[in-house]
């Protein structure tokens, strides 16, 4: 869907991007991550044709990117906002207009969009006369309205209070059901486990990471594992085919341990060695949360 | 290029449908037409005198006692009283005054008049006519004309200003081409820093509120800011346009309402006639273009700069120098030499033309000059826009940073 190859892109003395390649396939949901000031706008403003790459190419389904893309992607900023004084119902259906949509079109389309989210009565208002979390909505439907194939989300659920932030998620979903792309920028790392599909993360400019979310998580996997028991407590001796790694007690005779499985060996091992000695209640693989990778790989390259 | 019709059409019709603009429109051709009454009655009023006055004459040459009449509200009375007498009543009375001649009263400054407030200029002006026309009859009578012939050639004379151009003889008024003159470039210099703020005005907008990444996904900065520009454009022609249409009727209405001989404001009218309108309406609507595509287009840089209109003033002042210099310069050079060198050099420099060459375009201005001024203008809002457009495109996505001029000068060098 989306090829991002070698973009370099430099402001005065501050390079913004330095040879960042992404690829984003068709029908994914692809979370764009890095702490403030990384590049991801800088990024996803190239990817809008807003600003051009000092040197790098962006492909769009295979073609190179070009002015005639544009009306396939809908953007929703970061930094966003609406002409305050004027009606919404105009506003969404010229901003549609601008990316091509017929005002027939555009029209039917809206009234859809606007029975959907609880919004007819709107029509008619004015932009300033709306509440933040309304002028989100507003805001949201204006991004996808021309019915995008890729819809690019800078930081989406910043300003949303939590209900709307859910509705507009629902919405991102189903619209990915339907065959739409998404690419969305975040730094808040819960959402990318919930949404993403694949993610790349952006560091100081360069990407420092990037794959499918499940593939980066077992990749940070490190053979660790959390085992509750029941019974006298385990004593351990150096045999066993793990490392102790942390030890907790409760008063109900009930024991969690922490292990490291020593090399080759695997998890059905340690079941071996304890079901004879206590009671298992509970074998759970450690798996690193986004937010730890993401924290780790950042520190890792500052 | 069908974008950039879009946003036109947005820019103007927001515009068009505001209060303010209506408003505008019937405003000025209101003024017209109260302005109109308000000469015409002054006009009537400022030939008469209004209050009772007399005028007590001491005649001691003998040649005017008696010959003075009597016209409304100035009644002449002879007497024999001392002088000094007649200056103590005076100067006790209103409106009653002492005129006193002596007998060698073609001397400079002999006859006096005395009054207790400064005397109007009507009753002065009416007291010198009379006395000369009386003073003239009696030379001529001395001399053994018939006054029956005097009457005839009696005549009442005032100069009419025949301007010879190789398009023939071409009536004109002084007064009347000062007067469009002055109104054309104080028209184009007020509309030029309206319109051109209102660019300022609606980029800031966009910036300020953030609508303008949205947009900017969808066209590219340049068509943004030109339709920005050439949609209030259109604004100020439309507006343009309805005032001519307004004031043409307003000025038949008036012209309606008075009867009579041409005064204020219809005579004012005759002398208009008298302009040729055509050319000077066409180089109007020229200068107001360009003059105003070149400064919008900076204003609408400025703009893109700053995050506020409070932030706007350091940009501005050096932006409006040129103008305002021409504008104030205009009542004082142009006039008394509308085709002087400052002139003519004002009206070539594209930043100064607008206001110029509007102000010198009345009372003619060679083809080549308009040639060369013209070209150059064409240029120069060229340039303008170019430039422009590449500090706005880096500038309106520049949020919470202070510009600087060295900072414009780096933007303009960014690459897309």
């Amino acid at each position: 869907m989306l090829s991002i190859r070698n973009i370099v892109k430099q402001y005065a003395a501050h390079r913004a991007l330095d040879d960042v390649s992404i690829e984003v396939k068709s029908g994914q949901v692809f979370g764009l991550l890095g702490p403030n000031g990384a590049g991801k706008t800088s990024l996803i403003r190239i990817i809008n044709q807003i600003t051009a790459p000092d040197s790098g190419e962006i492909y769009f389904d295979g073609e190179k990117l070009n002015q005639s893309h544009i009306g396939r992607i809908g953007y929703l900023p970061e930094e966003r906002g609406l002409y305050k004084k004027m009606e919404i119902g105009e506003q969404m259906i010229y901003l549609a207009r601008l990316k091509g949509l017929s005002r027939d079109e555009a029209t039917r389309r809206l009234k859809v969009w606007f029975e959907k989210l609880d919004m007819t009565s709107w029509w008619k208002k004015k932009i300033e006369e709306l509440s933040k979390g309304m002028q989100q909505k507003a805001q949201f439907v204006a991004t996808v309205l021309h019915e995008p194939d890729l819809i690019i989300l800078d930081e989406p659920f910043s300003g949303f209070d939590p209900v709307n932030a859910e509705i507009i998620k629902d919405e991102i979903l189903e619209l990915n059901k339907n065959g739409a792309t998404i690419l969305f920028s975040t730094h808040r790392m819960e959402s990318v486990e919930e949404l993403c599909d694949s993610i790349a993360l952006i560091n100081k400019s360069h990407k420092i990471l990037d794959g499918t979310v499940k593939g980066i998580k077992n990749s940070y996997k490190n053979s660790t594992y959390f085992v509750e028991y029941i019974g006298s407590p385990l004593i351990f001796n150096g045999n066993e085919p793990f490392d102790l790694l942390e030890e907790k007690s409760s008063e109900d005779d009930s024991h969690v341990i922490k292990i490291k499985l020593k090399e080759r060996s695997t998890s059905n091992d340690v079941l071996q060695y304890i079901i004879p000695k206590v009671q298992v209640n509970m074998l759970q693989e450690v798996v690193p949360s986004m937010n730890e990778i993401f924290i780790e790989k950042v520190n890792q390259i500052s | 290029m069908d974008k950039i019709l879009l946003i036109i059409k947005r820019e103007y019709i927001t515009r068009v449908r505001k209060r303010s603009f209506i408003v505008m429109i019937f405003l000025l051709p209101l003024l017209i037409l109260v302005m109109g009454v308000i000469i015409g009655l002054v006009a009537n009023s400022s030939n008469k005198i209004e209050d009772q006055n007399t005028v007590v004459v001491v005649d001691n040459s003998g040649v005017f006692a008696g010959k003075f009449h009597n016209i409304p509200n100035l009644t002449f009375q002879n007497s024999t009283s001392s002088v000094s007498d007649l200056k103590a009543k005076a100067k006790k009375t209103d409106f009653l005054s002492a005129l006193v001649i002596p007998a060698d009263f073609t001397r400079k400054d002999a006859v006096q008049f005395y009054s207790k407030d400064k005397p109007s200029t009507i009753v002065t002006g009416e007291i010198e006519k009379q006395m000369n026309d009386i003073a003239r009859a009696n030379e001529l009578i001395k001399h053994h004309i018939d006054t029956a012939v005097l009457s005839a050639i009696k005549s009442n004379i005032s100069l009419k200003t025949i301007e010879i151009t190789d398009l023939g003889e071409q009536q004109t008024s002084l007064g009347a081409m000062i007067g469009v003159g002055i109104a054309c470039s104080i028209l184009i210099y007020m509309s030029v820093f309206i319109y051109g703020a209102q660019v300022m005005r609606g980029v800031i907008e966009e910036k300020t509120s953030r609508i303008v990444e949205v947009v900017i996904s969808s066209v590219k900065p340049f068509q943004l800011m030109m339709g920005k520009v050439i949609g209030v454009g259109l604004v100020g022609l439309t507006q343009f346009a309805a005032w001519i249409v307004l004031s043409y009727l307003a000025t038949k209405i008036t012209g309606s309402v008075q009867h009579g001989p041409p005064t204020g404001i219809m005579g004012a009218l005759a002398a208009l006639q008298t302009i040729p309108f055509g050319p000077v309406l066409g180089v109007f609507i020229f200068y107001f273009l360009t003059g105003y595509l070149l400064y919008s287009a900076l204003f609408a840089a400025v703009g893109s700069a700053v995050d506020s209109e409070t932030e706007t003033q350091q940009f501005m002042f050096p932006i409006t120098l040129p103008l305002l210099f021409t504008y104030i310069l205009s009542v004082s050079i142009l006039f008394q030499a509308p085709n002087g060198s400052l002139a003519v050099w004002l009206s070539m420099i594209p930043l100064t033309a607008p206001v110029a060459m509007v102000l010198r375009m009345p009372f003619g201005v060679p083809g080549w000059q308009l040639g060369i001024s013209m070209t150059l203008m064409v240029l120069t809002f060229i340039f303008a826009i170019y430039v422009a457009a590449r500090i706005y495109r880096v500038g309106i996505l520049m949020y919470g940073k202070k510009a600087s001029y060295k900072e414009l000068v780096k933007w303009f060098f960014y690459k897309e």
